[in-house]
């Protein structure tokens, strides 16, 4: 039992679709690790054995952990927020619906902060997820429920979404692989929106393989989002070993100041790789990047106060109030939402009252225009952009509770991609204090497959080994 | 109160706002059909309930038909419009905001006849509120429920420049407005059934002045009766206030159809910061050659150059031929009258169709639903100018018509209206001068005034159905006066 933990989701696919093991073997070994889940990662494991899926499946019936951001019929969906207790929503999310019928069955939905907003798991309204690692530190967010289940071994696999770098940056804090793709290239119907211009779902997974495995399976366009886009070309399975003739730009902007001694110094070691891989590396200027964070949290609250608007006790959800309109809105989403949800709602509201719209939420979508010309220009000279994922390894519960300036500072490395619409991937680089440390990978729109091989062609080379759980 | 103040004359400047509903089969931004008095809340779906993760997607029927009025308005049409979010709470707004058009509409800078169209946009329609309790509204009421079924219903808003100075100035241009997009067939245009929905921004000013005053904006107006009213009562208003010396205030005003009073909406209700943005969740409206011909292929003949025609072509008064061309069913049963019969005289058949016809029709009757045919019309018509019955007869057979359909001729038969002729008349007409002897000896002695006995005669006798003209002539010849 032991040893299908060790596997890979694409090594245990294999087995099933060999006939070694029964997929239904595997669901209840999965679900009973995710029962007995003590980091708090999920909100939900299903009851239900899943129908077998065909013997030639393309998934093999791995189990798969839903980030609770996504909608599935008739099991909890709550993005986990009260507002949204008891919510089980009448239909299916596509990214789910299409990886169920590749053969990746629900597992269970994981915790988050409400509603994607934060960066360590701590604005769940379920509690914190605890980080695998360390059970004192954070597992990173949005996705960290997610991120802490594929880690700590209680799911094979798992989707999230990433808006400013929920999957990037818990991937790196929590030791695994998470990839956010090009905006448009998974379909958003039925993720509970945060900020639409930027939310996108990705895989968080034990390897390159099984991202690339998932991605596969999850891209495409979809009628249902007028967003979405057709992927040009088939996710690959990437087998490179060597990265020579792959041009790799270092960015100093997000490089540098901020980024802890630790980080760096496993950054330094993975650039020193590269050349030894045969790919070269560049300095490359991203100089607007420093103001992502900026103009994300405009963009990115000023989108969510108009997505949350929705939740006033009318339709779905818990309702509060003493029957007057007024206070039903205002009592139900006094108690149904958390203070960073609040927080947030009160900002996007701000940047784009009248008066203040063009100081703030123009001046920011101007910002982002020239974060995402940064990337175009750069991009002419340079097939990647590396950098750390996270400036800091996995910090201590309640250390950032009380200076959310700082807490948003995590997603200072992740910010860029989202606001330029492009892809990146988190891979493991090593360890700073015992401690996992995320190197990411960015690329043009719809690279996935360059930067997945580029990625492969990495973790060979830095053969990560720690694994948070006894298998 | 200095004289010159109580004499001013004042000019009301008013423009209007008009929210079509488009008759598509499914709504705006999802699958749900239409809803047409179905139970409430049968009509809808996760999308256009507002549920979490839901995603709009654009009604390409929906952008055709806009494409269409923005056509047959004459608009310069954006090549990139954009969607916005319309920001604001009400139960009726399931998703918290009404997915809009704002900075960016869809259409710009049209006409139709004298007024210019300041804008063309598509939105989608709010759900409905039903509140218990007497006041109506949602403040005082008892309990508020919401149908979803027309929530999201697909709406195009028109806007006109401030270029109509009277009520019903302002009624007459609805009127054209609801026939062009009448015969675009786009919408079912019902002003009671609320697929037709105008508000009227009104202010007024001193004569000769050229800057605007304050404008106020009357809402809840669903007929053209109360349109005309509303608006009526709005300068009466505002001119009141004027005159006392007082200044106009801008606010939005609710028509009361029950007393014709206008009330201000409380300020909650109205108040808004909207905060627009653009909608992230679609992508902009760009219409291509393809579009623009399938839209412009798909417009028929429209009441402006249909009213030109009928003037230019068949020789109607102007008056009649936009009768004719504004409400489009009677342009329609007249053209289907007149072409069942080619020797039929166009004038007569116009005049008979806008007064006799519509006089027979129920309020907004549409006559092709009526008993009357439109060949049945154009018999009776010719019957007339051949003399062979009477106008007022004609007129009996028109009432028989309309309320039992059949043939003119076999109903002029029957009931004994066609103009007596021939042997018949000339028998009438004998008797008449036997029984007259003393007015055809005044007759023969000059008085050619007496010849009138004998005709009243003929008519008595024949209860009318006798060409007057022809029993003059038939007695000269028969005294060889």
């Amino acid at each position: 039992m032991s040893e299908l933990l060790q596997l890979t989701a694409a090594q245990a696919g294999e087995r099933v679709r060999s006939g070694d093991v029964s997929s239904t073997e595997l669901f209840e070994l999965y679900r009973e690790r995710a029962r007995g889940d003590d980091l708090n990662a999920f909100l939900w494991v299903t009851d239900e054995a899943p129908t077998a899926p065909d013997g030639d499946a393309a998934l093999g019936g791995v189990p798969l952990a839903v980030k609770d951001l996504f909608c599935v019929e008739g099991v909890p969906s709550m993005a986990a927020s009260r507002i949204l207790e008891g919510y089980r929503p009448p239909y299916t999310a596509t990214a789910v619906e299409k990886l169920v019928a590749a053969g990746a069955p629900v597992l269970g939905k994981t915790n988050m902060d409400e509603f994607a907003m934060g960066s360590s798991n701590e604005n769940s309204g379920f509690g914190p997820v605890l980080n695998p690692w360390d059970r004192g530190r954070v597992p990173g967010g949005s996705s960290g429920g997610s991120a802490a289940a594929v880690a700590a071994g209680l799911a094979p696999w798992a989707i999230g979404t990433d808006t400013g770098g929920s999957i990037r940056q818990p991937a790196s804090l929590c030791g695994i692989v998470g990839m956010k793709p090009t905006y448009g290239a998974v379909s958003r119907y039925g993720m509970i929106a945060f900020a639409s211009s930027l939310d996108q779902c990705g895989p968080l997974t034990r390897d390159v393989t099984d991202a690339a495995l998932l991605l596969r399976h999850m891209v495409g366009r979809d009628p249902c989002d007028s967003t979405s886009l057709e992927f040009p070309e088939p996710i690959e399975l990437p087998t490179a070993d060597r990265l020579d003739g792959v041009r790799l730009g270092v960015p100093p902007e997000l490089t540098g100041e901020g980024v802890e001694p630790g980080v760096r110094e496993v950054f330094e070691r993975t650039v020193k790789l590269v050349e030894e891989l045969g790919g070269s590396i560049e300095e490359i200027g991203l100089p607007h990047s420093p103001h992502g964070i900026s103009a994300y949290y405009i963009i990115a609250p000023a989108e969510a106060s108009a997505n949350l608007a929705r939740y006033d006790g009318v339709r779905y959800g818990p309702r509060a109030g003493d029957g007057d309109l007024l206070s039903l809105y205002e009592e139900t989403r006094a108690e149904g939402f958390g203070a960073e949800v609040k927080r947030r709602i009160m900002l996007g509201t701000y940047a784009l009252s009248s008066g203040y719209y063009e100081a703030y939420y123009g001046q920011a979508q101007r910002v982002r225009t020239k974060i995402a010309d940064d990337f175009r220009a750069a991009f002419e000279r340079v097939d990647l952009v590396l950098t750390p994922t996270s400036p800091t390894v996995a910090f201590e519960l309640g250390e950032r509770t009380d200076d959310p300036l700082a807490m948003y500072l995590s997603d200072y490395c992740t910010v860029p991609m989202p606001l330029a619409g492009i892809p990146a991937i988190s891979i493991p680089g090593g360890l700073s204090e015992g401690l996992p440390v995320g190197i990411q990978l960015a690329g043009p729109a719809f690279s996935e497959n360059r930067i997945l091989s580029a990625a492969h062609a990495l973790e060979q080379a830095i053969a990560f080994e720690g694994r948070p759980f006894d298998a | 109160m200095p004289e010159a103040v109580a004499e001013r004359r004042y000019e009301p400047v008013i423009g209007l706002e008009i929210h079509v509903q488009l008759s598509t089969r499914t709504k705006m931004f999802c699958g749900c059909a239409l809803s047409f008095g179905e139970e409430p809340n049968t009509r809808t779906c996760p999308i256009c309930l507002g549920h979490p993760g839901t995603l709009p997607t654009t009604n390409a029927k929906a952008v055709h038909f806009a494409l269409m009025i923005a056509l047959a308005l004459e608009c310069d049409l954006a090549p990139r419009s954009i969607f916005h979010r319309k920001n604001y709470f009400y139960p009726d707004l399931p998703k918290g905001y009404q997915i809009s058009q704002y900075d960016i509409p869809l259409a710009r800078n049209g006409r139709l006849a004298d007024v210019r169209i300041h804008r063309v946009h598509m939105e989608e329609d709010a759900a409905k509120l039903v509140h218990a309790g007497t006041s109506g509204r949602i403040h005082g009421a008892e309990a508020s429920v919401v149908d979803f079924n027309r929530g999201g219903t697909p709406l195009v808003e028109i806007v006109t420049e401030p270029d109509l100075r009277t009520a019903s100035e302002a009624g007459d241009w609805l009127r054209l407005l609801r026939a062009t997009l009448r015969a675009t067939g786009v919408s079912d245009v019902n002003m009671e059934e609320g697929s037709l929905r105008c508000d009227a921004n009104v202010s007024i000013r001193p004569v000769g002045e050229s800057t605007f005053g304050t404008k106020t904006e009357l809402k809840n107006m669903n007929s053209f009766r109360f349109l005309e009213r509303g608006i009526e009562a709005e300068i009466a208003r505002q001119e009141a206030i004027v005159r006392e010396g007082g200044e106009v205030e801008q606010e939005t005003l609710h028509f009361d159809p029950t007393s014709g009073a206008l009330s201000p909406l409380r300020s909650k209700e109205y108040a808004h910061d909207y905060r627009y943005f653009p909608e992230p969740d679609l992508v902009p409206i760009a219409p291509t050659d393809e579009m623009l011909a399938r839209a412009r292929d798909a417009l028929p003949e429209l009441p402006g150059a249909r009213a030109e025609r009928l003037e230019e072509d068949l020789g109607l008064p102007a008056d009649t031929a936009r009768l004719l061309a504004f409400r489009g069913e009677l342009g329609d049963f007249y053209e289907a009258a007149l072409a069942s019969d080619g020797g039929v005289d166009a004038r007569a058949l116009a005049t008979w169709v806008t007064n006799d016809l519509q006089a027979r029709l129920g309020d907004g009757e549409d006559p092709a639903e009526s008993r009357v045919e439109p060949a049945a019309l154009a018999r009776l018509v010719g019957m007339v100018s051949n003399r062979r019955i009477s106008q007022s007869a004609a007129k009996e057979v028109l009432d028989v018509l309309a309320a039992d359909g059949g043939d003119p001729e076999q109903i002029a038969a029957e009931r004994s209206l066609e103009m007596a002729s021939g042997n018949e008349l000339t028998e009438i007409v004998d008797r008449a001068l036997e029984q007259n002897a003393d007015a055809v000896e005044k007759i023969r002695s000059g008085n050619a005034k007496a010849i009138g006995a004998i005709v009243g005669a003929v008519m008595r006798e024949t209860k009318g159905r006798a060409d007057g003209g022809e029993v003059q002539r038939m007695i000269r010849e028969r005294i060889g006066a």
